[in-house]
């Protein structure tokens, strides 16, 4: 899309539009380095106690223990199993149970104030339940992911199906289309812009989900070794499971919106 | 081709019912352009929707003639993920009727009335009356024998609305369909009609019918004659405006 032929003011103000993304990217970095930067030097002051705080270098070295003792990357891979399984099912169910509440009005209003209840309920107060009737295995875990996150799927799905254009309802009525070819051809396509919304709120949700399922039950796993270095003390591996946390989510809601451009374009 | 017979319908509500049409009886015959004026909110719509079977009448008989009917709506509802073509297509896909046979001859109506170069297009890429052209054409891929138009002009500007005024009707005469448009606008009514149908405040009934013949049939032509403005007259003095 490079044309040569910009006038003299289109040039300038191109380059003030990528100065000022510059000046923003370079600014995230430098907020980062100033964060970490300080935390390390008040560590290494003893100005703040590093055995409560821990330190950017403590962090780096846990990484590096755990990478060694062989255990970093089947906690991660635990946790991440979990997650995504938990996110998987949660949004597959969640977008089947919104077609079906879709469908038809009268289960949708019978559902309506089953789903408000279950929507504002904290989900953490099902814990003891759930390790009485599913037991302590990543099952649980995974039903506890799966419980946190379907709901705001079923609602935000629901909304996108409803929000479709009425003249376009009108339109496909009056081609005489039934329910699911209707689904088929406008409401599901129509409603993509929403499921990408959807998937973005439910991967941080389900994140929750793994996170909470084993504070209550797990033997392994990022928050298995959250809690577990609470209990003990050793506030480097909290902090090291809790970055990398901080990475992953990161890293997935980054998929998600690249696949959200890419569907966009 | 289309008559209603002594047609009431009646709307209900949580809040009550209301009669939007009462005693309604007029015919469209085969070939002809049919306009229903009304003052605004008098149940025009509810006379399409009883045409074309989405509502059914709470009393009296509507008789239909054989084949299918299109609907064309005020906006053009054009499926924004869908290119032109694809759009084309959407009837015959929804009414299976998606052979490669029905294909080509809606194809080659986009191509007839100037589509060519739009047809990988989004409706996105298209200009306003080139977009309702479009819904037309959708509308005619069907082979629809009757087309129920819906203000299919009213949310165009001015100039716009013209030209796609006397395009459309043109689509529809060259292609010999019957075509009942519902409007509040009465010289877009005259312009294009053969007959004009004028009805009362709701509940709905006919007031006064036209024959109108003047201008050889075409809008251009019609909109420069005398007899127009005697006759916007005659259906303004009708309406109460």
């Amino acid at each position: 899309m490079k044309n040569l032929n910009y006038s003299r003011e289109h040039i300038a103000y191109l380059k003030k539009e990528r100065n000022k993304k510059i000046i923003i990217t370079v600014s995230r970095i430098l907020v980062l380095v100033i964060i970490l930067g300080f935390w390390e030097l008040f560590a290494q002051l003893k100005i703040i106690d590093p055995f409560i705080t821990s330190s950017p270098s403590r962090v780096i070295k846990t990484i590096g223990d755990l990478y060694k003792n062989g255990t970093l990357f089947f906690h991660i891979g635990i946790t991440l199993a979990e997650t995504l399984a938990g996110f998987v099912i949660a949004v597959i169910l969640g977008y089947a149970i919104a077609v079906v509440l879709w469908a038809s009005d009268t289960v949708h209003k019978v559902a309506e104030p089953y789903i408000v209840v279950l929507n504002s309920l904290p989900k953490i107060a099902l814990g003891p339940l759930i390790i009485i009737w599913i037991g302590t295995g990543y099952d649980a875990i995974i039903f506890m992911t799966v419980l946190v996150s379907i709901i705001v799927c079923i609602m935000n799905m629901l909304t996108g199906f409803l929000e479709v254009d009425k003249t376009k309802l009108l339109l496909m009525k009056a081609m005489g289309a039934n329910k699911a070819t209707t689904l088929r051809k406008l409401i599901i396509p129509a409603s993509l812009p929403a499921l990408m919304n959807t998937l973005k709120v439910a991967v941080g949700l389900a994140w929750i989900g793994s996170i909470m399922g084993e504070y209550i039950v797990s033997k392994a796993g990022l928050g298995y070794l959250i809690v577990y270095g609470g209990q003990v003390f050793k506030l480097d591996l909290v902090m090291t499971a809790t970055f990398i946390l901080c990475l992953l989510a990161g890293g997935m809601y980054g998929i998600i919106a690249v696949i959200e451009k890419r569907i966009n374009r | 081709m289309l008559t209603f017979d002594n047609i009431s319908y009646t709307y209900h509500t949580k809040e009550g019912e209301t009669t939007a049409v009462k005693d309604l009886s007029f015919t469209v015959e085969k070939g002809q352009f049919v306009s229903v004026i009304g003052p605004s909110g008098c149940g025009k719509t509810t006379v399409l929707s009883l045409a074309a079977g989405l509502l059914s009448p709470s009393s009296g008989e509507i008789r239909r003639g054989e084949g299918e009917y299109g609907y064309m709506l005020q906006r053009d509802a054009l499926f924004p993920w869908r290119t032109v073509e694809q759009n084309i297509f959407l009837p015959l896909e929804v009414k299976k009727r998606n052979t490669p046979e029905m294909r080509e001859k809606a194809l080659a109506l986009a191509v007839k009335y100037g589509l060519k170069d739009f047809l990988k297009k989004t409706p996105s890429q298209l200009s306003g009356g080139m977009r309702q052209r479009v819904a037309l054409i959708r509308t005619l891929a069907s082979e629809p024998e009757i087309l129920m138009l819906d203000e299919p002009f009213s949310a165009l500007d001015y100039q716009t609305r013209l030209e796609v005024c006397d395009d459309v009707q043109g689509i529809i005469k060259g292609e010999k369909k019957t075509a009942l448009l519902v409007t509040h606008d009465i010289s877009e009514a005259i312009a294009l009609s053969d007959k004009v149908v004028v009805l009362s405040q709701r509940p709905a009934r006919v007031l006064a019918e036209h024959i109108i013949e003047f201008g050889e049939g075409s809008p251009k032509k019609r909109r420069e004659c005398a007899e127009f403005s005697a006759t916007f007259e005659v259906l303004r003095k009708e309406l109460g405006i």
